[in-house]
């Protein structure tokens, strides 16, 4: 991972196409402009893990659905 | 085709029933080949997502609109490009849904919907990084609610 030191107002820029700025500092968090192309996706990492890990809960879960028959019959 | 499935048995997929996902699911990259299994009960709304090159692979789905009326996102530019989505008709959209042994406490992520265009078969999940849906949405409570109300 390459590990750059910036300040308030600085950018780093990837590949030309992608621009990360810091737009403030806290004691404890930093906020983050990007600017990037429409076909490349953004998201807080810990979303994209919670989801590939609510996926394979659900491909061990339970596919028998027979009991839930009961819950919906009118 | 017939598959061989561990939760069906042997099935047979209709081929213009096979969709693709190119990026298959999170979690599941490698697999980009899927069918829905319709629920013979008609009215339990919940189908299964088969694996086709993993056949002991297989998600349960259900139309998330039926137990959260209001749900309501955006499709990113990309992905109505990357699924050539012409019309709004062409869109279904799925959640894949949790079961537990205690059926009662099954939930749906509301956060990962699955975006399928219909017209061409080719889907993909998508992320909504938002608070507003839950990954984990107790689907019995809401219908219990409703049943009483």
């Amino acid at each position: 991972m390459l590990i750059l030191t910036r300040k308030k107002d600085e950018s780093i820029v990837i590949d030309d196409k992608i621009e990360i700025k810091i737009i403030s500092l806290d004691e404890n968090k930093v906020k983050l402009g990007i600017s990037a192309p429409k076909d490349i996706e953004i998201h807080r990492k810990e979303i994209y893990l919670e989801i590939q890990e609510e996926n394979k809960k659900a491909a061990i879960g339970n596919l028998n659905l027979e009991g839930l028959g009961q819950f919906f019959k009118k | 085709m017939i598959l061989t499935t561990k939760h069906f048995g042997e099935i047979e997929i209709d081929e213009e029933k096979i969709i693709a996902f190119e990026e298959g699911i999170l979690g599941f990259e490698d697999i980009k080949k899927y069918t829905v299994i319709v629920n013979p009960d008609k009215d339990v709304p919940f189908h299964w997502l088969q694996a086709l090159e993993y056949p002991e692979l297989a998600f349960v789905i259900t139309n998330p609109f039926v137990f959260k009326k209001d749900y309501d996102f955006e499709i990113p530019e990309k992905v109505i490009e990357q699924l050539k989505i012409e019309k709004e008709e062409d869109i279904m959209i799925f959640s894949i849904a949790v079961v537990p042994e205690d059926m009662k406490k099954m939930t749906i992520n509301l956060r990962g919907p699955l975006i399928l265009n219909i017209k061409n078969k080719k889907g993909r999940q998508i992320v909504l990084d938002t608070e507003k849906y839950s990954l984990k949405h107790y689907i019995f409570e809401e219908a219990a609610t409703e049943n009483i109300g």
